[in-house]
C-alpha cells in the first residue's frame, strides 16, 4: 500500500518559492476593491451584496461593542471560504489543510476574545465557568470540566477545520484512484464509483462552505460571551 | 513611440531582446509590471458593463495551470497506475 496519498498535502515549491504563498495571495485577486462609481461592474455588486449578507448574519447577535470585530470576522470568513473552495479545483493546494495555519488562525483570535472578557468584565467571564442551577456537590468538578472545555476551544477550532478538509481531499483522491484503476477491469463498477465521486464532490463543496462559516460563527459566539 | 514605452503585445518578435534590455528588472519594476498587467486584464475582462462568468473563469483556469506547473516535478515521478 503506497503512502503517496498524503503527498498532496506537502507544500510544493518551485525554484524555492512555495506554492502556499501564491495560494494565500490569490484570493485577493478575486475580490476587487470597488471604484468610486455609482454603478460598478457585476462582480463588485455581487461582492457587496454577499458581504452585507455575511456581516448582517454575524453581527446581529452582538452588542455595539462587538461590532468593532466586524472587519476581522468578515475578512476571515471570506478568506476561509475562498481558500476552501479554491482547493477543490484540480492541482491546487489548500493552505487550510495544514494544521499549523489553522491553529495560527484560531489561537490568537480565541485568546483575544478571552482577554477582552477577562479585562473588561472579569467576573462575568469567569462566571461562565459555572452554569446556573448546578447542585452544590457538583460545583468543583463542573468548574474543572468547564475550564478544560474553555482551554480546548482553539485546538478544537483548528483541528475541526483541518480534519474536515483533509478527510475530504483524501476521500476524493482515493475514490478517483479507485475508479481510474477499475476502468479497464470492470467498467460498470468504475461508472458507479464515478457517480459516487460526483456526489462526494458536491458534498465537499458544501463542507468547504460550512466549515468556513462554523469557524467564524464559533469565534463570534466566544466573543458574545466575553464582550 | 520609443521601444521601451510600448507594451509587450505590440513589440515585434525581432525586437524582443532590445525591449527586454530596456525593462527595469528591480523588485519595484517587476511589481509595477505585474500591477499593470493585472489592471489591463481587469479592465478588459472583468470591469465591463455586462460581464459574465468568463473573466473570473479564465483567472481560475490560469490558477489551475499555474498549480499544475508548480507540481509537475512531483507527479511526473509517480508511476502509471494502469500498468500491472
Amino acid at each position: 500500500m503506497n503512502l503517496s496519498f498524503f503527498d498532496q498535502f506537502m507544500s510544493p515549491s518551485l525554484l524555492g518559492i512555495p506554492l502556499i504563498l501564491i495560494s494565500l495571495l490569490f484570493p485577493t485577486l478575486l475580490f476587487p476593491s470597488p471604484d468610486n462609481r455609482w454603478i460598478t461592474n457585476r462582480i463588485s455588486t455581487l461582492q457587496l451584496w454577499f458581504f452585507q449578507l455575511i456581516t448582517k448574519q454575524l453581527m446581529t447577535p452582538l452588542n455595539k461593542k462587538g461590532h468593532k470585530w466586524a472587519l476581522i470576522l468578515l475578512s476571515l470568513m471570506v478568506l476561509l471560504l475562498t481558500i476552501n473552495l479554491l482547493g477543490l479545483l484540480p492541482y491546487t493546494f489548500t493552505p487550510t489543510t495544514q494544521l499549523s495555519m489553522n491553529l495560527a488562525l484560531a489561537f490568537p483570535l480565541w485568546l483575544a476574545t478571552l482577554l477582552t472578557g477577562l479585562r473588561n468584565q472579569p467576573s462575568i467571564a469567569l462566571g461562565h465557568l459555572l452554569p446556573e442551577g448546578t447542585p452544590t456537590p457538583l460545583i468543583p468538578a463542573l468548574i474543572l470540566i468547564e475550564t478544560t472545555s474553555l482551554l480546548i476551544r482553539p485546538l478544537a477550532l483548528g483541528v475541526r477545520l483541518t480534519a474536515n478538509l483533509t478527510a475530504g481531499h483524501l476521500l476524493i483522491q482515493l475514490i478517483s484512484t479507485a475508479s481510474t484503476v477499475l476502468l479497464p477491469i470492470m467498467p460498470a463498477v468504475s461508472l458507479l464509483t464515478t457517480i459516487i465521486l460526483l456526489l462526494l464532490t458536491i458534498l465537499e463543496v458544501a463542507v468547504a462552505m460550512i466549515q468556513a462559516y462554523v469557524f467564524v460563527l464559533l469565534l463570534s459566539l466566544y466573543l458574545q460571551e466575553n464582550i | 513611440g520609443p521601444l521601451s514605452e510600448r507594451p509587450l503585445l505590440e513589440v515585434r518578435l525581432g525586437e524582443l531582446h532590445t525591449w527586454i534590455s530596456t525593462c527595469h528588472f528591480s523588485a519595484q519594476g517587476l511589481l509595477g509590471a505585474a500591477q499593470k498587467a493585472w489592471n489591463s486584464y481587469y479592465a478588459k475582462y472583468i470591469n465591463v458593463r455586462r460581464g459574465g462568468p468568463a473573466g473570473i473563469s479564465m483567472l481560475l483556469a490560469g490558477y489551475c495551470l499555474l498549480s499544475y506547473s508548480w507540481n509537475y516535478q512531483h507527479f511526473s515521478k509517480i508511476s502509471c497506475l494502469g500498468s500491472h
